[in-house]
């Protein structure tokens, strides 16, 4: 592989396309993963850390950037693109894929989706401001839709289900997290939500907690078996809350925000963004606090400001004894007009982590993630 | 570089970085558009962030308009005299005209400055962050002293001219 990565938390790097990638999914069993790039969804077939990912199937149906990709338990997997669609594709036995059209009824892009834990239906976030969840419809043979609207005022950007199926947490550029519920009668049953901490009833679509932030909440998560949303906000915050409102906030290290997290244990979240390597938080008697970077590259920003700013000096002291390498040392100077040497080390990914998933887990603790980035990279990191 | 130029483009430096976090943002207005949100009329307030100032003295300054999905860097470049005010215009009017081989610059200014940059997520995804911001700041770096050494090269070409064509009439 073309760079140079020393620290031992990445345990594999894959460049995969030159295009961003801005949603990647491994299946159920870790052997396939989905990645979008563009107009297509790529299918690639895991060769276990060390050897590159095979292509197997690329799914072009979509005329527009593809926003986000899941693959549910069963095998099928859903792409929704800025076109305002979404297709779930089904596996066939010879390895291709059979689309079929949801019938999203929006009509601005879609931007964000996610299967239900049981695979059954699932939930596409939208700029026009909605939410619809989708199963199928077996009389038509198709999947339909159901809406949530009320009270959406922008662009959803993240959507996450609660292991019962029914809780839909949902964050947007109206800087606000709400939790819905996303109960479809004959496919959910009361039991599934039956001494709930976050209400008693939940109708198709009511609003069961809500939380302004004022900045644009990027990712949010669940942590169902504490009864736990995490989410990161774009003004560089990760945030914990529970059924009654007692919030917790934690601030990015590095200042700039975060794009996505994943829950590690009930105590520790990975988060990662725009500094392009993932930190961990961890929740000590105080409170949600910093706990480390991983694969950071020392401050190489900084050393290279410092050497510019005394950029004659070092020159000077840089005279070489043979006049030939100075010579050439010149000519290579003029060559690199950004200021950058040659060998600055570099983090796995080169730009912002726009993905995070759970790679591998024991016994309940996540040991291994995935993450896509806007380079074009799926990186795995071990914590 | 001077004392106050120090701190001046530490802090440009710093804004552009925290400025430079965009995502791709499908148009919520307009079906399947996708558009910089700063440079469109926009109905959601809420797209568009704090615009940053950032002032070293009021012939020097950076005006960073930050939105969901694109940044518009506006800078003020120093005119002290007439003669700079032409060169600067000739000179970010030269860059202008080739706008499209420079990828981020912007073919007008926005009024009251010099020069603009737009950059979009289109950008952030095929560049580097932090190139992109030091591109910018070597710009501000680079431009003042271009400008005062095309304006000494014009000093003395003028007196050279002046002096060719007067000696004419000295007897």
């Amino acid at each position: 592989m073309s760079f140079q990565t020393t620290d031992k938390s990445v345990l594999a790097a894959f460049k995969l396309v030159k295009a961003p990638i801005y949603s990647h999914c491994f299946s159920n069993d870790r052997s396939l993963l989905a990645i979008t790039c563009e107009t297509d969804c790529l299918i690639y077939r895991m060769n276990g850390a060390n050897a590159n990912p095979k292509l197997v199937a690329t799914l072009s149906n979509h005329d527009k950037t593809i926003t986000a990709v899941d693959i549910s338990i069963h095998g099928r997997i859903v792409t929704c693109s800025q076109d305002r669609n979404a297709y779930v594709w089904e596996p066939l036995s010879d390895g291709t894929y059979k689309p079929t059209l949801v019938l999203l009824r929006i009509n601005r892009a879609a931007t964000c989706v996610t299967w239900a834990p049981n695979g059954y239906k699932f939930a596409v976030g939208s700029s026009a401001r909605i939410i619809a969840v989708c199963y199928y419809e077996q009389e038509n043979n198709w999947w339909v839709s159901k809406h949530i609207k009320k009270p959406i005022k922008s662009t959803i950007n993240c959507l996450s289900w609660h292991a019962n199926g029914v809780l839909l947490a949902s964050g947007g550029t109206d800087g606000y997290v709400r939790v819905f519920s996303g109960f479809i009668k004959g496919l959910d049953t009361k039991e599934a939500v039956a001494g709930s901490v976050w209400g008693t009833k939940f109708p198709f679509g009511s609003l069961v907690n809500e939380r302004y932030h004022g900045a644009y909440v990027h990712d949010v998560k669940w942590r169902s078996n504490i009864e736990k949303i995490a989410y990161v906000a774009h003004d560089g915050t990760l945030n914990i809350f529970d059924s009654q409102n007692d919030l917790q906030s934690v601030n990015a290290p590095d200042g700039l925000p975060f794009k996505a997290l994943v829950w590690i244990n009930d105590h520790e979240i990975i988060c990662a963004g725009y500094s392009c390597h993932p930190v961990l938080f961890a929740e000590a008697a105080q409170g949600w606090k910093f706990a480390k970077n991983l694969d950071k590259v020392a401050d190489s920003n900084q050393a290279q400001i410092s050497t510019h700013t005394t950029g004659t000096s070092v020159e000077d002291e840089d005279e070489n004894p043979t006049f030939g390498m100075s010579a050439l040392k010149k000519f290579k100077e003029l060559d690199l007009k950004g200021k950058v040497s040659a060998n600055v080390k570099e983090s796995a990914h080169e730009n912002a982590i726009s993905e995070l998933a759970s790679f591998a887990e024991s016994s309940g603790q996540v040991t291994q993630v995935s993450s896509s980035g806007l380079d074009g990279k799926i990186v795995i990191y071990t914590i | 570089m001077s004392q106050s130029l120090r701190p001046y483009l530490t802090a440009v430096r710093y804004s552009l970085e925290a400025a430079l976090t965009l995502s791709n943002f499908s148009s919520q207005e307009v079906e399947r558009h996708n558009r910089p949100e700063v440079e469109v009329p926009n109905q959601s307030a809420e797209l568009l962030l704090q615009p940053m100032h950032i002032s070293r003295n009021e012939h020097e300054q950076v005006l960073i308009e930050p939105s969901i999905n694109s940044i518009r860097v506006s800078l003020k470049v120093k005119q002290a005299d007439e003669i700079e005010q032409i060169l600067v215009h000739k000179f970010t009017r030269f860059l202008e005209q080739r706008a499209e081989s420079f990828y981020i610059l912007r073919r007008v200014p926005i009024q009251g400055y010099s020069i603009s940059f737009l950059i979009t997520n289109k950008h952030t995804e095929s560049m580097k962050t932090g190139k992109l911001v030091d591109f910018i700041i070597e710009f501000m770096e680079e431009v003042d002293k271009e400008i005062s050494e095309m304006k000494l090269f014009l000093n003395a070409r003028a007196r050279f001219v002046a002096e060719a064509y007067l000696g004419e009439f000295v007897y």
